[in-house]
């Protein structure tokens, strides 16, 4: 029996996402470490010194374009890794949401609470990236900022279908699955590391269609000061596959947590 | 307004039921809880008594029949009645992440209760469970009976009309066990409804006006607990134990009613004197002789066998 009426914001959501920035504010030395230290050596390491031998791509210094590649695909794996595992954390061993569920708030709460927190956590992780690429001096403009509200989309499209894995989840062991043949292969191909133009032709047209292409798409441009071209397709696309995404995964996990 | 049907119960339920697949968990259960009373479902385990409370709170939803709380459909009015319930479920589940005080006020937070209400709601519920010098400490350091009443501090935060509560005491010590039935008590006086499943009878005589005893999701009987004694149980009852009881039940006065289990007799009769009569006549034999009770009621509607 799935219910598949659209979810509904309310407010009762906005609890639900205090409650995890709350838990993250306790530990948030750590994590900010995580989330400025791991970007500084990467860029450092493989921007620079790939750098070097790459030189430009497009235009764009190798530098400028791994970090922009990077700040979507952090906005990517931070969410998916929020949304599956954390999320699975509260439902299952720490049986948050059964606590919660004897409060007013309702399945559907829990689930845009959650999606916001991880978009929350993948603007965080985004806008450190960006602050080391910008002290490195790969950021062009002060425009810039304006990657974040698409860094905060990026993070609440991959957080939909991590929370549909987390739905079906019994083990942490199960997300490896959604790991290794969904994430992997995006950060692999989707033009972090170099442009999609340079894959074969048949995985380009299957690229073109993946939300971290159409992330970095826009992302990418904005951090070099340059016109994004095709905007409203981009955008269109993430915004639909967020939300057929977010529309599945509230089904199932009402599904999930009221039998 | 409320007034409007000042007798309307707090819980109307009428065949209510549950199916699993071809399980009836719950099978055309009917009742009513009145305002301010304490009501007590009874069942061996998987009787259906927690998947009666989640259908009642909306926690699952039910299969078929009537169900109103405050006059509402659970399907319709989830959040007002929710607003006015507190829950203490079976197992805890306080949030491991935050300190005692912390629980109480994220819990509150649900309810969206103003963090200033909270603030001075905060230490009376602490004060109450009698954890105000816990406030600070996270939940990991707390003791199976400090959590207990930490998890029923916090279904009272947004003050509710109707509290249930899940097995309140199941793996408490006595001195727990006695500290929530006072608390149970204490929130009976200042007039809340309370909803209670157990399968301990002492708690149930102690804390309920009125019971039902359930088993395999069906009613089998319903009352005070001093009807349900006097409807379904002789007054008095004797416990024999040992290895030669059982060979005295041949020559049993027909009046009198046996009940085997283990090793142990236990022999019911109404006839006090009859009884203590017959029980002395009994040579070298351990016995003991009690007034019957809930649990003698109990056993005789859902059996001695083991689940």
């Amino acid at each position: 029996m799935i219910k598949l009426h659209p979810p509904k914001f309310r407010l009762e959501a906005l609890a639900v996402w205090r409650r995890n920035a709350l838990v993250w504010k306790r530990l948030m030395a750590a994590s900010l470490l995580l989330h400025f230290g791991e970007p500084l050596l990467y860029l450092i390491g493989i921007g620079y010194g790939l750098g070097r031998f790459v030189g430009e791509i497009d235009g764009i210094p190798y530098f400028t374009f791994l970090a922009s590649g990077f700040i979507a695909w952090s906005a990517m794996n931070v969410a998916s890794m929020e949304s599956m595992w954390s999320v699975y954390t509260r439902m299952v061993p720490q049986q948050t949401y059964e606590a919660i569920l004897a409060t007013p708030a309702t399945v559907d709460d829990i689930v845009m609470g959650e999606l916001l927190w991880c978009g929350t956590k993948s603007l965080v992780s985004g806008s450190a990236i960006l602050a080391v690429a910008a002290m490195l001096g790969a950021v062009h403009d002060w425009t810039a900022i304006f990657t974040l509200p698409v860094i905060f989309l990026t993070g609440l499209c991959f957080a939909a279908p991590g929370l549909i894995v987390t739905a079906y989840a019994k083990a942490y062991e199960n997300f490896n699955f959604y790991m290794t043949l969904v994430m992997t292969p995006m950060f692999i191909l989707c033009g972090v590391w170099y442009p999609i133009t340079t894959l074969p032709e048949p995985v380009q047209m299957v690229v073109e269609f993946l939300p971290l292409t159409h992330a970095i798409s826009i992302i990418r441009p904005i951090v070099v000061g340059a016109p994004v071209e095709n905007l409203a397709v981009h955008l269109g696309a993430l915004l639909l596959f967020g939300a057929t995404c977010t529309w599945i995964a509230v089904a199932l996990i009402r599904r999930r947590l009221v039998q | 307004m409320d007034n409007q049907r000042p007798n309307r119960p707090t819980v109307h339920c009428e065949s209510i039921e549950k199916h699993f697949g071809d399980l009836r968990a719950v099978d055309r259960l009917s009742f009513d809880i009145k305002t301010q009373s304490c009501f007590g479902i009874l069942g061996p385990n998987g009787a259906g008594k927690t998947t009666t409370l989640r259908m009642l709170l909306g926690q699952s939803p039910r299969s078929g029949g009537v169900l109103e709380i405050f006059g509402k459909d659970i399907n319709v009015d989830l959040k007002s009645i929710r607003q006015k319930t507190g829950i203490v479920p079976q197992a805890d589940n306080l949030d491991p992440d935050f300190t005692v005080a912390e629980n109480l006020s994220i819990y509150g937070s649900y309810f969206r209760l103003s963090q200033k209400r909270l603030v001075s709601r905060i230490p009376e519920l602490l004060e109450m469970v009698q954890l105000s010098d816990r406030a600070d400490c996270r939940i990991s350091t707390l003791s199976g009976g400090m959590q207990r009443r930490l998890t029923l501090a916090r279904a009272l935060v947004n003050d509710p009309e109707l509290l249930v509560l899940d097995e309140p005491t199941t793996g408490l010590d006595p001195q727990a066990r006695h500290m929530i039935w006072s608390l149970v008590h204490q929130m009976k006086r200042s007039g809340k409804t309370i909803l209670l499943t157990t399968h301990y009878m002492e708690e149930a005589e102690r804390l309920c006006d009125e019971l039902i005893i359930i088993d395999h999701g069906r009613l089998l009987a319903q009352g005070s607990p001093v009807d349900l004694i006097k409807q379904h149980c002789e007054t008095d009852v004797v416990e024999i134990r040992g290895d030669a009881a059982l060979a005295i039940t041949r020559d049993l006065p027909e009046s009198f009613r046996c009940d085997r289990s283990g090793d142990s007799l236990y022999i019911y009769s109404s006839d006090t004197s009859r009884l203590l009569e017959w029980t002395e006549s009994l040579q070298g034999l351990t016995s003991l002789h009690r007034k019957t009770g809930l649990e003698d009621v109990f056993l005789r509607l859902t059996g001695r066998g083991l689940r």
